[in-house]
């Protein structure tokens, strides 16, 4: 449980620093930071009076370097930002250009980007869970989560041949149709993974110290995680019903029969666990689009090269593992994009670090830092 | 000029023993954690990859032993000793053999449960020394562990004692029957927990632990010292498991010499194995959690042990 911090009058030394806090300069090379995040810690004993995460340790400028690019070419840049789940980041991406050329999908790669990115769901949220078992100290949650991500990555290789930046989804399709016997191999691990995941569910979130460690750590409320823009499994662990998937539907999404799981305390239990039923639900997901999916184009014909869309902007959103992944391109009519920006749900959520870390100790910390599951490829951009 | 000899000899031994055991313990562990993981673990380096932990000890000896600036070199220089002396000392009160240790005490049991503590002063030497917050923060967190387990630690072990109506592991180890594993279930239950967070092992790693504090109190350690802080934690286990082995679980059940000896090992081995079996399943304490563990949890149940032992004394055995 969180502590009242009493706020005494700071204690200054002869030399005048303030020495009844400790400064901990957590990261940006920290094996718990997911990556490259700074956060300044101010330490009363080990309990946290002020977190302040610092970020841009991995910013490449990739909104900036888009504009340098054809609309095509943007597509392996969006790769780079959410490295833990690359198609999210190239499904928004084209949606955004796709409305703003006027592009028809056809029916068959709608399906295939559904299957790929609810795959990319388990894969990334096997990250989430996974890590929220290192931060912890349960190593072996971490690789039997890996265990499923590693089958859907292998499915992707196949896919594609990458297993990290996929560059897949392109503007009116995808870039290349399923490869023979890809489908059986998909429905055998879908069939497999449920089984695992109440197996790793039972391992981790059914173990007591895991409980009293995540338990009633990081309370964000309802209201908060409204207010403070959250999204995806961050604002779904509070109870905020809040899904694109079924708020905006896209794609072939309302076709398809789901639940959206959320949890009811809003702690870091919720948060992550929220994570490993969605995966669960991603599973049937995949098995129904897998059983509708037709025969037919994967790419819409007669596109040019070169697009050269209208002068004009468009907006669109999507769904992805970490929350509502949103792409914004403004175009004056030449083949590269004038700007591009993109709304990313990690930097939205890891502003709640600062609010949510007050109270707690250095080892809730990091437990809460991971429940906010951030990728800083994402948030630095 | 004897003693002198004979302190040096008995160093030594204790000293390759544990060397020893950190060899085949790293190995042993690396290869059930591996099976947990559906991995297989070390397998180039020798049969089922067993000299890999040589050939990891090779490269640590040949590194450079590093100082940090911020640290006070003398004290941080002397830190891993002052962790590992103790533990190696300890070993040496263990009975190995039927009716024989290699220092035979008639408080031995006291001196088995006293001398590792001193350890303490090491980790928090070590953390304090590094002038490096992380390491301060490990060293103020493995002070506080360590000293709260060594009350339930004591109480259980105190139980036997109890009953045995001796200090002396090697009698203790004599007057062991088969109604002590029932009776003393608890205290060994107990023993276990108290003496993996001596060790500061998984669930109870937090003085180094990895994912808040990257190492803890040794994280500014290279080289040989920091091989030093690892083979401690290997020489605790190893004494917990043949302390555990001797006097929970009947030791060398009378038999004679070496076969008693090895009797003794596999129980050992066995409390070892369930030592790395429990760090690989649970996730981490944190701090205040453990302390209630140790406080309001552990020491009461020991202390009930106690009574309960006490009064099978005096009730039944005399």
């Amino acid at each position: 449980m969180a502590v009242e911090v009493e706020s005494t009058r700071p204690v200054i030394a002869e030399d005048g620093r303030r020495v009844d806090e400790l400064v901990v300069n957590i990261g940006p090379s920290h094996p718990s930071t997911h990556g490259v995040c700074r956060i300044i810690t101010h330490l009363d004993g080990e309990v946290i009076v002020k977190a302040e995460p610092v970020i841009g340790y991995l910013h490449r400028g990739i909104e900036k370097m888009a504009e340098n690019r054809t609309y095509l070419q943007v597509v392996p840049l969006t790769d780079r930002l959410d490295y833990v789940g690359s198609m999210y980041a190239n499904w928004a991406y084209c949606r955004a250009v796709e409305r703003l050329a006027e592009i028809r999908v056809p029916e068959r790669a709608e399906y295939i980007r559904v299957i790929v990115c609810e795959l990319q769901r388990i894969a990334s949220h096997m990250m989430g869970v996974g890590s929220s078992g290192a931060d912890t100290g349960a190593a072996t949650a971490f690789i039997w989560a890996f265990e499923v991500r590693e089958r859907i990555v292998d499915l992707f290789d196949e896919l594609c041949g990458s297993r990290l930046t996929y560059n897949y989804v392109r503007p009116g399709g995808v870039s290349m149709d399923l490869p023979d016997g890809w489908i059986e191999k998909c429905r055998e691990v879908v069939k497999w993974a449920p089984e695992r995941l109440l197996e790793l569910d039972a391992l981790f979130f059914g173990n007591f110290i895991a409980g009293e460690r995540m338990k009633g750590i990081g309370v964000l409320s309802e209201a908060d995680a409204i207010a403070w823009g959250a999204s995806g499994p961050t604002a779904r662990g509070s109870g905020v019903l809040f899904d694109i998937r079924k708020n905006d539907p896209y794609s072939v999404y309302p076709r398809l029969d789901f639940r959206i799981p959320v949890g009811e305390n809003g702690d870091c239990f919720d948060r992550s666990r929220v994570k490993l039923l969605e995966a669960i639900e991603s599973c049937h997901i995949i098995e129904q689009a897998l059983d509708q999916i037709e025969p037919g184009p994967v790419m819409t014909a007669g596109l040019p090269r070169l697009l050269r869309p209208r002068a004009g902007d468009a907006y669109d959103h999507i769904e992805s593992a970490r929350g509502s992944l949103g792409v914004y391109l403004v175009s004056d009519g030449s083949p590269r994009p004038y700007r591009m920006k993109v709304r990313s749900p990690a930097f939205c959520n890891l502003q709640l670090l600062g609010k949510l870390a007050p109270g707690h100790t250095v080892s809730d910390l990091v437990v809460i830092l991971g429940s906010l599951d951030p990728v800083f490829g994402e948030v630095d951009r | 000029m004897t003693w002198l000899l004979s302190g040096a000899l008995f160093g030594l031994a204790a000293g390759t023993a544990i060397a020893l055991a950190a060899l085949f313990g790293v190995w042993w562990e690396r290869k059930v954690a591996g099976r947990m993981q559906m991995r297989f673990g070390p397998q180039q380096a020798g049969p089922a990859g067993i000299l890999q932990t040589l050939a990891d000890t090779v490269k640590l000896v040949l590194k450079e032993d590093v100082t940090p600036n911020a640290a006070d070199p003398r004290i941080f220089r002397m830190a891993p000793l002052l962790v590992f002396t103790p533990i190696a000392l300890s070993l040496l009160l263990i009975p190995v053999v039927t009716g024989w240790a290699p220092l035979d005490s008639s408080v031995g049991i006291l001196l088995f449960l006293a001398v590792p503590s001193a350890s303490v002063i090491g980790v928090l030497l070590g953390g304090w020394s590094s002038g490096n917050t992380f390491g301060t923060l490990g060293g103020l967190r493995g002070a506080a562990q360590m000293i709260s387990y060594e009350i339930p630690r004591t109480l259980s072990v105190m139980a036997l004692v109890v009953v045995a109506g001796s200090m002396r592991p090697a009698v203790v180890m004599g007057a062991w029957r088969w109604w002590w594993l029932p009776l003393f279930a608890v205290a060994f239950v107990i023993f276990l927990i108290a003496s993996i967070a001596e060790m500061n092992r998984g669930p109870f790693d937090l003085p180094d632990a990895e994912s808040e504090l990257v190492a803890g109190y040794f994280a500014d350690y290279t080289g040989i010292r920091w091989a030093i802080f690892m083979m401690s934690e290997y020489g605790g286990m190893l004494a917990t498991g043949l302390f555990g082995a001797a006097v929970f679980l009947g030791g060398t059940n009378g038999l004679p010499g070496v076969l008693g000896a090895l009797v003794l090992l596999v129980k050992a081995i066995g409390i070892v194995t369930a030592v790395v079996w429990i760090k690989w399943t649970f996730p981490r304490f944190r701090q205040d959690q453990l302390m209630k563990l140790a406080w309001k949890v552990l020491t009461p149940i020991a202390l009930v042990q106690l009574l309960v032992a006490g009064a099978v004394a005096v009730l039944w055995l005399r």
